[in-house]
């Protein structure tokens, strides 16, 4: 996984609540058996008028949002399906952070396997920051996962929480898996002590 | 590195949340975690000593903590993974790339259910990314030497209908999947929650998942249902007062005279929408009708082991002195049968009541939000449900596809015909249930009456499959999620209770069930 320190990007803004996951990326690119390539069907249905031409007021469509690193965006981001295709599909079309006021809890945890910062910040600030952004083209934010702080262009700072083990494993992009593997003995020692009290949940279902 | 004995930061753990229950420090077996509850108490100032108080969720966390990090982050054990076949393909890849096998393949179970036609299987899926998705999972499955009930298989079906069918789903388990209705074996007393693949990956790889502890949220449901309510009625409401988000950052465990009046099938389809609140679980704790379920199942423990078992089902309880960390409670008189009206589970309401209307909505987020859900879906504010009509009904989907639920369709079914205006079509959750639902006639029923009798799977709930809404139409369905385009790109959903759906099959509009005759 790739680690997240600091980022300085373009912000771009998606001034919508509830953005489910469906909507981030929808089933028909679900088939693949790939966690690349997804790009193309990132917000694919808003991305598109009713006759399938690009809708130009759709952010992705504008070319002053290209090449954005950020994303800013409403509360309960990431809600519905455990698709990991989400942030798979943010992740391919550049983003590397997500900024909202509050997320679903499946989508957050899945940004931190992906080398994706969501930062919580108040919904004041975000809508502050949300209307900078529209207004300000080119506007650029400094989002630090060591200091937890993000910092815009005037200097203002805002403070985020992230849970020490989580920052701690994106920070120096950490495969999870090899970290759960070095407690071996202890799963181990687990498995040994849950058999003797449950030994129902150890006959092979095979 | 044994995770009872290796020495941890006391200094860190022993100041967190201390009359809350923290995690505890020794991170071992169930007894010690208990006494770490009472000694926790005791430093408590003014506090007397009492025994130690759980509620259901702690219960079962605490019984599968294998070590806890400093700041509380847990690796905590997990008893079963379902898999299926559009979240794992990126799981195998991954353990192949790393050379990792599967822990424990003897507590796995896939099933292809997403992506499979509801059509005649014989034929090839026409499809042939969808064909190569299903491929990929029977390929993986050998491999990692994982039982796979494939796509002819007679107990194939949906994920989460097949788990509590098999006496896969038990009490007092942790159970996973990459699929956020994994909620619904919540229904069994078991801690069952959805994950993304990175996550069923590192689960198939360790048996383990890193996890941070959730809060608990009671939802008390007292009194008696309407007749003809259900427990989807039940769900939405609870949804439409908490709101999508409401229970974000909990597990919620369901209670009360109501809920305890439930089928097994009911409180699945209550668990199985905790997620469209925005809890990761629900749970109700298991009983008499929990155990009578289970018995006999053909993955269920038997004999001895079975008797063993059930003696610690019993004591899957929420002890009368835990507290959870928020109670919500509805009167069951108070739920009429729920229709939703707008693009997200939220916004639903009772069929009596009218669509809203946003000039009367003060806060400019609701506003706004309502407004472009009304826009969506072609509604106009202030229109009586009642007048709503529909083109398409779907019944089925992990929240509303088992026996219990064909059987009240088709007992409402009978005798009457589909309107002309209506295509609708019944999905059963499994081969299994396809296949005692003919025995019981039910489906000689549901074709005279002019529905659409299919072969198990997701279908039209998600629509990954050919089941899909064209721009426009309009489909009262019995599945969980009406986001924009959840069954079609302009498709437009409104979610409802399996006698709601056939009400609305048959009059071509929305009706409210408890008057219709």
């Amino acid at each position: 996984m790739q680690a997240f320190t600091q980022l300085t990007g373009l912000v771009a803004p998606l001034d919508r609540v509830n953005v489910d996951t469906d909507q981030i990326i929808p089933k028909q690119f679900l088939k693949t058996i790939k966690r690349t390539g997804l790009r193309e069907g990132l917000f694919f249905d808003w991305r598109k008028n009713k006759d399938g031409s690009p809708d130009p007021d759709f952010f992705l469509n504008q070319a002053r949002y290209q090449g954005a690193t950020i994303l800013l965006t409403r509360d309960n981001f990431g809600s519905g399906s455990s698709r990991e295709h989400a942030p798979w599909a943010l992740l391919d079309q550049g983003f590397r952070c997500v900024i909202a006021p509050s997320f679903a809890d499946i989508f957050y945890n899945n940004c931190f396997q992906n080398g994706i910062l969501p930062v919580v910040l108040k919904a004041d600030e975000v809508l502050s920051l949300m209307k900078d952004v529209i207004g300000t083209e080119g506007y650029r934010l400094t989002v630090d996962l060591g200091d937890q702080r993000v910092t815009t262009p005037d200097g203002t700072t805002y403070r985020f929480d992230v849970d020490p083990f989580r920052k701690d494993c994106l920070y120096r992009g950490l495969d999870s898996i090899g970290l759960t593997l070095q407690h071996e003995a202890a799963i181990t020692a687990y498995e040994r002590r849950r058999k003797q009290d449950a030994p129902w949940l150890f006959t092979d279902i095979r | 590195m044994d995770g009872a004995t290796e020495p941890i930061d006391r200094s860190a753990n022993t100041d967190m949340n201390a009359t809350q229950g923290a995690p505890c420090p020794w991170h071992a077996a169930d007894r010690l975690c208990i006494m770490w509850r009472v000694l926790d108490s005791l430093k408590a100032p003014n506090e007397e000593l009492v025994m130690a108080s759980l509620t259901l969720f702690d219960k079962i966390w605490e019984s599968h903590i294998v070590r806890v990090e400093p700041d509380g982050t847990t690796l905590l054990y997990i008893d079963r993974q379902l898999v299926h076949e559009v979240t794992s393909p990126q799981a195998f890849e991954g353990l192949k790339l790393a050379g990792r096998r599967a822990r424990r393949a003897a507590a796995t179970l896939a099933v292809p259910d997403h992506n499979v036609p509801t059509t005649d299987r014989k034929l090839a899926i026409a499809d042939p990314i969808s064909a190569k998705q299903i491929q990929t999972l029977e390929d993986n499955c050998r491999d990692f030497g994982i039982t796979l009930y494939g796509m002819n298989d007679i107990r194939q079906g949906i994920v989460h209908v097949i788990g509590p069918e098999q006496g896969f789903t038990l009490p007092g388990t942790t159970i996973v999947c990459g699929d956020s209705h994994t909620s619904t074996h919540g229904a069994f007393g078991a801690l069952a929650f959805g994950i993304g693949t990175s996550e069923v990956e590192h689960v198939l790889a360790t048996q383990c998942l890193i996890q941070k502890r959730p809060k608990t949220m009671e939802i008390r449901v007292d009194g008696t249902l309407s007749d003809r309510c259900s427990a989807k009625d039940i769900v939405l409401a609870i949804i439409g007062k908490i709101g999508t988000a409401g229970g974000t950052g909990y597990v919620i465990e369901y209670t009360g005279s109501a809920i305890r009046a439930l089928s097994m099938e009911g409180r699945m389809t209550l668990c199985n929408m905790s997620i469209e609140g925005g809890a990761r679980a629900g749970m109700v704790a298991p009983d008499e009708k929990t155990i009578a379920y289970i018995k006999g199942r053909p993955l269920a423990p038997k004999g001895d082991l079975f008797e063993q078992a059930v003696k610690a089902w019993h004591e899957l309880k929420t002890d009368p002195q835990a507290r959870h960390d928020v109670t919500v409670t509805l009167r069951a008189e108070d739920i009429a049968p729920q229709v939703s009206w707008g693009t997200n589970p939220g916004m639903v309401l009772g069929v009596d009541q009218n669509v809203p209307d946003p000039r009367t909505i003060s806060d400019e987020n609701t506003k706004h939000a309502t407004e472009r859900a009304l826009e969506y879906m072609g509604l106009i504010p202030n229109m009586p449900i009642t007048d709503i009509r529909i083109d398409k009904v779907f019944i089925g989907s992990c929240t509303n596809s088992r026996i219990e639920d064909l059987r009240l369709a088709a007992s409402l079914a009978k005798g009457k015909k589909v309107s002309k205006a209506v295509h609708a079509m019944v999905v059963p959750g499994s081969g299994l249930i396809k296949q005692q639902a003919e025995a019981e006639g039910l489906d000689r029923v549901f074709l005279d009456a002019g529905f659409e009798w299919r072969e198990a799977g997701c279908s039209m709930c998600l629509a990954m499959n050919a089941d899909v809404l064209q721009p426009g139409e309009r489909c009262a369905s019995t599945s969980n999620r009406n986001f924009e385009g959840r069954q079609g790109a302009g498709g437009r959903t409104h979610l409802v209770s399996p006698a709601m759906a056939v009400a609305a099959a048959i009059e071509g509009h929305f009706v409210d069930i408890r008057t219709w005759t």
